[in-house]
């Protein structure tokens, strides 16, 4: 192995701009007389607009629908049977459904003097009684987000098992009622558009902090009835998507329209509060869920009855029907056990909409399991972990397929599990909660362990009936005529380190010096068509590819390397940038200015397909990779004040073939921290009235240094048997365990109080609720 | 997030600042360090006429220690305090409290004043002043009046500061060589306004003892003679333990999340602080 090839933990090429402050992102481009966008929102959860009215002296600087006429709406279809569909206008026609929708928008040379603007259009609207609560909005007498479906559900999954059949027999039964907050995203870069129209190319520019430009090509040439070819996405540098980023905002279409429509430049920048109010939303789930057991603890069956909160829209192109089908299809988690039912409703409600956040319903489908897990265990006198030992699936089980036909492709996730307790050293702290803290804190130790289905492929997705169905991934990889080597993908890095690791790829073929390969991305006019990052899918997927035309490259550079050689083509290899015979090499420099620039040196027929490959690539099962990780966390609680601090954190993670280690640590910890979020701080509460309440970073807590502690990331590297070196996709994981594993060691520290909690966030009052009411249960004081 | 329009005035003397103020007639604003004002602005939740800055005056950024107390210009930044630049002996609390609030750069532009008159009372300095008998200067420019702090704040976010009239200092009376105080706030996160706080002044030569509780709803629960709750000025080393009664008598009707339990913890922290 080259020291910067395949397994290297080479440093990160992006790293030199973004660690000196000269990353390049969407605010940072300096368009000469842009206008700047303010949008008027809806004040209202759910309400008829009667009228908007705009004062006489800015008449030509605010659009409202009427404006929009000939714009189609957002219209995220699955072709799911039973799915309801919603048509999310650009701007609020006739009825508002969230507070923070589009209702009009305000064009000035400032920000400042937009919003100026925007103060002034007064929207008259006849409010009407909102749906707020998930649960409520399924009861017979609830007001409908849309009125002609004649209730309030998107679309319901199910999985039917056989529980009766287990039901009465099972020596343990425990139940659980657990809600997940609905959170926010919260990159460090918000969303931002500048669009620019081309009247003599008739040609629409659009600068977005996107996760998949062609898939915003797409969908704002729809709603424009543009066609592709006239509409260019560039994605810069992206500050953190996590999902926020992977989807058609209305934004994107409203300021395409405008840059037409004033013939001017212009920009939207989103500020904080548009992101945590009206954006960016995601997460919120409540589920009722059954575990059956025998007496060993051994799993019999599960009985679910899930809700997803999908607030008023469908997005596009994941749809609302993407969270309650993960749901449905992942809750049984890594266990093996065959009896499974569950019913999963994405239910609309007077919010914004919910997006598909890292680790897409995962982080709420292992909290829900692993309450039950260690429910069961408590039921049982077991300790957690060892219930969860008696049902992974085993290592000799694999390829499995479990109780929803997903096919698990590799792995031991019983000694996963086993590193972890290890990692945190269980019998220490046993003996450690028995002796008591000296600051009178409870201290708890708590599990989770789950599988991570990434990069998944046109098998699973056409089946989801999205618009947007991945196939095969394109890369472009190309000998420049200096010899240097250019790799242009259709995936686009957000954080991720793609520039560098897609790099190592072609490194490892081509041999070529590390510094002379250069990664091309985020810009529709120069990559190849792709769907984009999402899913932990860009290293599988553009990885793969990427190999793939670097080894055809090869060949291609072989055959006029022999040439030059005067050697076989069979006997010559690329080596280290070199086309190498038996006797003496050239380098691949040499051979492309023969390529190029002396083609005289070169018989005629020699390579008529150049020196630039672009193929496509799929794993030879497209189902997805599983990684697979364990969680551990060791957390101190505080019966006086209700807060948690993580003592210890473990995670042990296997996401095969690892293409640099580094980076792998670094989405771990990093996605780690988002799960503490998640678990410990974040949340976006409602009013009765469908009001947010956390609309600024006063009131939505994200974690900083303080709350995270030093992740300890041990690895296994069970190669996927399916795809190009053995790699699998990892991007989420590290978000999906901590709710699951904290949640269970604050319960650990809290079950000699006889307390326990699982509604998220974990706030100082919930734990102080559960503790008080556990107290008054017992008849103590 | 762009503040309405305003104009700036930059006030070179307290005249200057009051005559801006009266002629402003309620519409304008002081500014200081704006680490509240600041984000108030750009939410469009304030939106004065004119904002007058006021740390060029050079009296609200004047420090003066006599055998009596210590006076902090209203100007003076969280970091001065924080760093040293304001020295007491006996008020080691202060630079300590100072190192909790917020982040650094909150407390670089921040100031003492400033957290005063916006009186939110999950604020630091508003509990903590309170318990060590604080008192407001006020000026109007001519004549200044003293006031207790915790008499100066009349409510969250609500100070009793006549339109023309300027926090001038901040007045601490001196404890006793053997005083001590103590402070504990209790935050979700690092640099977070706290959800409940307590703040303790032990005075035995001087018979005083002094707790509040902060992060109220309203503003500080003030606790003359905290005895009520101890029991007693209580000795060194000794537990510290609220006594029930006293304690829910003064969380009655306070509306505290949880029953004020938290709250009553902070207290009891911050008077272990004070004993140990």
């Amino acid at each position: 192995m080259s020291d910067q090839g395949v397994g290297a933990s080479v440093l990160r090429k992006e790293d030199d701009r973004f660690l000196r402050g000269r990353g390049q992102y969407v605010a940072d481009f300096r368009v000469s007389g842009a206008r700047e966008v303010a949008f008027v929102r809806s004040t209202v959860a759910h309400g008829r607009i009667r009228n908007v009215h705009v004062p006489d002296e800015h008449n030509g600087v605010v659009f409202t629908a009427a404006d929009l006429a000939n714009v189609k709406p957002v219209r995220a279809a699955t072709t799911l049977s039973g799915f309801k569909h919603s048509s999310e206008p650009i701007l609020a026609k006739d009825k508002v459904r969230y507070v923070g929708e589009l209702v009009a928008m305000c064009v000035a040379p400032s920000r400042a003097q937009a919003e100026d603007i925007a103060d002034t259009v007064a929207v008259d609207y006849e409010e009407l009684e909102p749906v707020v609560d998930m649960l409520a909005a399924r009861e017979a007498d609830a007001p409908l987000v849309h009125e002609e479906w004649g209730d309030n559900v998107f679309i319901e999954f199910f999985q039917d098992g056989a529980i009766e059949r287990v039901a009465e027999a099972a020596a343990i039964k425990v139940t659980r009622d657990i809600r997940t907050a609905r959170q926010c995203m919260f990159p460090m870069e918000g969303r931002g558009v500048v669009a620019q129209w081309d009247a003599r190319l008739r040609f629409l520019t659009l600068i977005t902090a996107t996760q998949m430009p062609h898939v915003v090509q797409r969908g704002v040439a729809e709603c424009l009835s543009l066609s592709d070819g006239s509409v260019r996405v560039i994605s810069p540098d992206v500050g953190g998507g996590f999902g926020y980023k992977g989807l058609l905002c209305r934004e994107e279409v409203a300021l395409a329209w405008l840059a037409i429509r004033v013939g001017m430049p212009v920009r939207w920048l989103e500020d904080c509060r548009e992101h945590l109010s009206a954006s960016a939303n995601c997460r919120e789930h409540h589920y009722r869920i059954t575990g059956y057991a025998d007496r060993n603890g051994r799993l019999l069956a599960l009985d679910c009855a899930a809700t997803v909160d999908a607030g008023a829209y469908s997005v596009y192109p994941t749809s609302s029907a993407l969270e309650a089908a993960q749901v449905a299809s992942l809750l049984p988690g890594p266990y093996d056990f065959s009896i499974y039912r569950c019913r999963a409703a994405a239910v609309a409600t007077n919010k914004c909409p919910i997006l598909p956040y890292r680790g897409v319903a995962r982080s709420g489908v292992c909290l829900a399991l692993e309450v039950i897990m260690d429910a069961l265990a408590r039921q049982a006198g077991i300790e957690p972990y060892e219930v969860r030992l008696r049902n992974l699936v085993r290592p000799e089980q694999m390829p499995f397929e479990n109780v929803t036909k997903k096919q698990f492709d590799g792995g031991d996730y019983p000694e996963s599990l086993r590193r972890a307790v290890a990692a945190i050293d269980l019998p220490a702290i046993r003996k450690r909660q028995r002796n008591g803290e000296p600051d009178g804190r409870l201290l708890g130790v708590g599990f989770s362990i789950f599988c991570e289905q990434g990069a998944m492929g046109t098998a699973v997705l056409a089946d989801w009936g999205r618009p947007v169905v991945p196939g095969y991934e394109q890369a472009s990889v190309r000998l420049t005529a200096d010899g240097d080597v250019e790799i242009r993908v259709g995936t686009h890095s957000h954080g991720q380190g793609h520039e560098t690791t897609l790099a190592q790829v072609a490194h490892e073929i081509l041999g070529t010096e590390f510094d002379r390969i250069k990664v091309l991305q985020g810009d529709t006019l120069y990559v190849p068509f792709s769907t984009g990052t999402w899913a932990s899918r860009s290293m599988v997927m553009a990885g793969g590819a990427v190999a793939q035309a670097s080894r055809m490259l090869a060949k291609r550079a072989s055959r006029i390397g022999a040439w030059l050689l005067q050697a076989d083509p069979a006997e010559v290899r690329v080596v280290k940038g070199c086309v190498v015979g038996r006797a003496a090499s050239v380098t691949l420099g040499e051979v492309a200015r023969a390529w190029y620039l002396q083609p005289q040196n070169l018989p005629p027929e020699l390579e008529e397909s150049g020196l630039e490959v672009t193929t496509g690539y799929r794993p030879a099962r497209d189902m997805g990779t599983f990684s697979y990780a364990s969680h551990a966390a060791l957390v101190a609680v505080d019966p006086g004040t209700g807060l948690v601090e993580i003592l210890d954190y473990v995670v042990v993670e296997d996401g095969g073939k690892l293409i640099n280690p580094m980076i792998v640590d670094g989405q771990v910890q990093g996605g780690t921290a988002q799960g503490i979020g998640t678990c410990l701080l974040e949340a976006v509460p409602f009013d009765a009235n469908g009001q947010p309440l956390a609309s600024t970073m006063l009131d939505y807590l994200v974690p900083g240094a303080s709350e995270v502690p030093d992740i300890r990331v041990l690895h296994m590297e069970t190669p996927s048997p399916h795809t190009e070196f053995g790699m699998k996709g990892i991007g989420e994981g590290g978000a999906v365990g901590p709710p699951a594993a904290i949640v269970c060691a604050v319960n650990d520290a809290l079950c000699a109080l006889g307390a326990e909690v699982h509604d998220l966030p974990l706030t100082p009052e919930r734990i102080l609720n559960a503790v008080a009411a556990a107290s008054t249960s017992r008849g103590a004081p | 997030m762009k503040p309405a329009r305003f104009e700036f005035a930059r006030a070179r003397s307290l005249g200057e600042a009051v005559t801006i103020l009266r002629q402003a007639s309620g519409s304008a604003k002081v500014i200081a360090g704006g680490q509240s004002l600041g984000p108030m602005l750009n939410l469009r939740l304030a939106r004065p006429s004119i904002l007058v800055d006021i740390t060029p005056i050079p009296e609200l950024t004047h420090i003066e220690e006599d055998t009596d107390g210590l006076v902090i210009g209203a100007c003076i930044t969280t970091s001065d305090i924080e760093d040293g630049r304001v020295r007491m002996d006996r008020l080691p609390i202060l630079a300590a409290v100072a190192a909790g609030i917020a982040y650094r750069a909150v407390r670089n532009r921040g100031t003492i004043g400033g957290s005063i008159c916006h009186a939110d009372p999950s604020g630091d300095w508003l509990p903590v002043l309170c318990a060590l008998a604080a008192e407001c200067i006020v000026t109007d420019g001519k004549q200044t009046r003293r006031v207790p702090v915790e008499q100066f704040v009349a409510g969250a976010f609500e100070v009793r500061l006549e339109t023309a009239e300027l926090l001038q200092a901040i007045r601490i009376p001196r404890p006793s060589r053997s005083a001590r105080c103590g402070y504990y706030k209790v935050c979700r996160k690092a640099g977070e306004f706290a959800l409940a706080s307590g703040a303790v002044l032990l005075d035995r030569e001087r018979e005083r003892f002094r707790a509040v509780m902060g992060a109220t709803q309203g503003r500080p629960i003030v606790i003359e003679d905290a005895r009520r709750l101890l029991g007693a000025i209580p000795q060194r080393g000794m537990a510290v333990r609220l006594h029930e009664e006293a304690t829910n008598e003064l969380l009655q009707g306070t509306g505290l999340p949880v029953n004020g339990r938290v709250h009553a913890t902070a207290l009891a922290r911050a008077a272990a602080q004070a004993m140990a």
